[in-house]
């Protein structure tokens, strides 16, 4: 988890807004350097997913301007953006059509690499996210469980190296257990990757446990950005809030 | 005759429709695929069109199949040098089976890819796939369940609808149905539509299979890609054969001989055909069993050059003027329009009134002692009638009959035409309108009402030519001649009578007329 102190993602004063007019996201100001874990965390409907949406321009900011490696989404081209951003959302994600090698393959397979290049890397992926390839590879998500179709998840997301990785709520679904077994083998990868990743969540013990830093927005607006132990410091409710969660007797054993 | 000796003695011609049938259905549906998949797909991205698109096709669907092709014949649309539209024939039934088979096609495209879950949609765009990527590898390959389902919608309803395009002489199973409703004839009936009900078992079968290979959730699916592939070049083949055969090469000195849908318009058409080789020696192509009034629409399009028509029925139902009784001042109005509004030539009469005639089973008859049609007003409220769409609707029809005669019946029942007879005869009905050349009457034992008020107008059979036709071939005027006055009533409903009632061939009984009549007819 070093950082260099380049900056990898930068908002600037971004706003978004729905056709009706309803704000989503206010004046965020954050930036996002190379090799960090920014977690965004709060609680559901604050704009977590939004901001991260942002990003790899499945949405355009209503005002402000997103940079991503120095130049604004909005003058990237969004396909060749997309393709250097690795996209992680709930198991739901996956191609219910391709088998596990197939959707670990399907960004270098659009990038245009042969065919046993894809495989090679495929097979690495998945061996790489705990999966041996020789059972699962042919395999169809609707034959695998939850915690492997997240970890297929993942390997599709690192396929293609991108420099940049957004993880919408990926473990969001899965059981305690599994939850906790995908949360130290991604702090590994972590470590080993080195890349920049953005990770949605709005479970505080998983942020905890993954952060570099934490984003906390509350109604669409950024409450607090810092290291964790921030949060534990700060006088604002939402954080103390958060921190109380922390407290709770059960969740003692969710600190690392 | 019980149906396996029919098809066993027939099965060159069983098995010939049969793929004239399969032929109809493969390549309208294969047509209805090209066109409604793409545009089903520009719906979903464009939704706001989806109302219109699918009200479209919905009216499409509720259009009579006569209504459609009456629309089709008269269009001359022309890509590249080749006939896309108009005209009789299969060129016409394809186009009007496409039409048939949009709504599913296009219906099942649009809800099937706008059912694909958005989270699945979203995570391949936030994976950096174009608009047309994510169509190929994903919208397309998981909603080809739904996809191939509404095919198979389409090609079963299509197996169905085909059977009317033997009424523009486009062929395939419909031709054993309507000659078997004609003829009275369940055997003929069953050899059209017991193969046509296999045929959309096992569209429905094979499609079904299709539809679970490429479904969502089984593996292996998308392996096979050597299935697909010949699947494909399969149905190139077919598509290659149907351009082939749809557009065969024009020939020169050829004359188009039409008829309509009915035993007597048949053996008239034979009579006209052969008359025409024998005399003019012309080659004859004869493009019989038209349904409806489309013989009409087709000898103005210039697709048939000759058939015979009856001159009440130009007078009413093509010219729509008001019935007129006398026959001679009937035949001197129609003539005199035809020539001016269409470039059409009425020539001399055959010599028979083909009026319609008022049936009763003649045990009713005689046990009530009815002669006339004003006797049988005192026991019609008591009856059922049965009457053909025709009768209902035409001007010189039902309306004015039962003013005239003072008619009320206990129940009206409007049934097809060739229906009618059997009805009466098995008791559904008391009193039809049937014509008075019908052979079925004297074998049915049937009784002719006399028309004693003269109600019904007179319909002189009279066979009509093109006048450009006469210019190109002026031996045509002088064959068409030699049939004035030839053939009485009684010479007409015994003709009828040997195709419906003794099942005679229809080509060697007119041979064997006109030799009676000492016109040489075809050797």
């Amino acid at each position: 988890m070093s950082t260099n102190g380049q900056k990898a993602i930068e908002f600037h004063n971004v706003s978004f807004r729905l056709f009706n007019g309803k704000t989503l996201l206010s004046n965020l100001e954050v930036e996002i350097y190379q090799g960090e874990t920014l977690i965004l965390l709060g609680r559901s409907g604050c704009g977590k997913t939004t901001t991260l949406k942002l990003i790899n321009r499945l949405l355009d900011p209503t005002d402000g301007e997103v940079v991503v490696e120095g130049t604004a989404t909005t003058q990237w081209d969004q396909i060749r953006l997309r393709r250097r951003i690795g996209y992680v959302i709930q198991e739901i994600g996956l191609f219910p059509h391709l088998t596990v090698e197939e959707n670990v393959g399907v960004v270098p397979r659009l990038e245009g690499w042969d065919a046993e290049k894809i495989k090679i890397r495929a097979r690495r992926l998945l061996d790489m996210v705990g999966l041996d390839p020789d059972r699962f590879a042919a395999r169809y998500p609707a034959e695998l469980s939850g915690g492997q179709r997240q970890r297929v998840g993942v390997a599709r997301a690192l396929a293609a190296d991108p420099p940049i990785i957004l993880l919408d709520e990926p473990f969001g679904a899965l059981d305690p257990i599994t939850r906790r077994e995908l949360q130290q083998e991604f702090r590994s990868l972590q470590k080993r990757l080195g890349k920049t990743m953005v990770f949605v969540t709005h479970d505080v013990r998983e942020a905890f446990f993954l952060a570099s830093r934490i984003a906390l927005l509350k109604d669409g607006k950024l409450v607090l950005l810092g290291q964790p132990d921030d949060l534990l410091k700060s006088d604002d409710p939402e954080a103390r809030a958060f921190a109380d969660c922390l407290r709770e007797p059960e969740s003692a054993e969710g600190r690392a | 005759m019980n149906l396996w000796q029919f098809v066993l003695q027939n099965r060159a011609e069983v098995l010939e429709l049969t793929l004239e049938h399969l032929f109809l259905v493969g390549l309208s549906t294969g047509i209805a695929v090209l066109i409604g998949v793409p545009l089903g797909i520009m719906l979903t991205r464009w939704p706001a069109l989806s109302k219109p698109v699918l009200g479209f096709a919905n009216v499409m669907q509720t259009v009579p199949s006569l209504a459609l092709f009456g629309f089709l014949i008269p269009l001359n649309i022309y890509l590249f040098h080749v006939r896309i539209l108009g005209g009789i024939g299969a060129r016409t039934a394809i186009v009007a089976l496409v039409l048939y088979a949009l709504l599913p096609i296009i219906r099942n495209t649009f809800t099937g890819i706008s059912g694909v879950d958005p989270a699945i949609r979203e995570a391949g765009r936030g994976m950096g796939m174009t608009n047309r990527q994510l169509l190929f590898h994903v919208e397309i390959p998981l909603s080809l369940g739904v996809i191939i389902a509404g095919v198979r919608v389409a090609a079963v309803i299509s197996v169905g609808t085909a059977t009317i395009a033997a009424a523009i002489d486009a062929g395939g199973l419909g031709r054993y149905i309507f000659r078997g409703l004609r003829m009275n004839d369940n055997t003929l009936i069953l050899a059209g539509a017991v193969p046509a009900a296999l045929m959309a078992l096992a569209a429905d079968l094979v499609f079904g299979w299709v539809e679970q290979f490429f479904g969502t959730g089984t593996a292996e699916r998308f392996k096979n890609r050597r299935v697909i592939l010949a699947a494909l070049l399969l149905a190139a083949v077919v598509g290659v054969w149907g351009v082939i055969t749809l557009y065969p090469a024009k020939t020169g000195g050829r004359v188009a001989v039409g008829s309509k849908d009915f035993t007597e318009q048949i053996i008239l058409g034979e009579i006209l055909a052969q008359v025409i080789e024998s005399e003019a020696g012309l080659r004859v192509e004869r493009r019989f069993d038209l349904g409806g009034n489309l013989t009409h629409e087709a000898l103005v399009a210039g697709e048939i050059d000759a058939y015979v028509e009856y001159t009440g029925t130009a007078l009413t139902a093509i010219l729509k003027r008001p019935p007129v009784s006398d026959p001679r001042e009937v035949y001197r109005r129609v003539k005199e329009e035809y020539a001016t509004k269409f470039g059409i030539e009425w020539t001399e009469p055959l010599g028979f009134n083909n009026t319609f005639a008022i049936l009763i089973r003649g045990e009713d008859a005689r046990r009530l002692k009815l002669n006339t049609i004003t006797d049988a007003a005192r026991p019609a409220p008591k009856w059922r009638a049965g009457f053909g769409q025709d009768f209902m609707s035409r001007p010189d029809g039902y309306a004015g009959f039962a003013r005239t005669y003072g008619l009320r019946f206990m129940e009206l029942r409007e049934m097809d035409l060739s229906l009618t007879y059997r009805a009466l005869v098995d008791h559904q009905v008391d009193l039809i309108a049937g014509n008075s050349t019908d052979g079925l009457i004297a074998r049915h034992d049937l009784v002719q009402l006399a028309d004693d008020r003269r109600y019904f107008p007179p319909y002189d059979a009279v066979p009509l030519v093109r006048q450009d036709t006469l210019s190109r071939h002026p031996e045509v005027r002088h064959a068409l001649n030699m049939l004035g006055g030839l053939i009485s009533v009684e010479e007409m409903r015994q003709l009828n009578y040997q195709v419906d009632g003794e099942h005679r061939g229809v080509k060697e009984l007119v041979q064997e007329f006109l030799r009676k009549k000492r016109l040489k007819g075809d050797e």
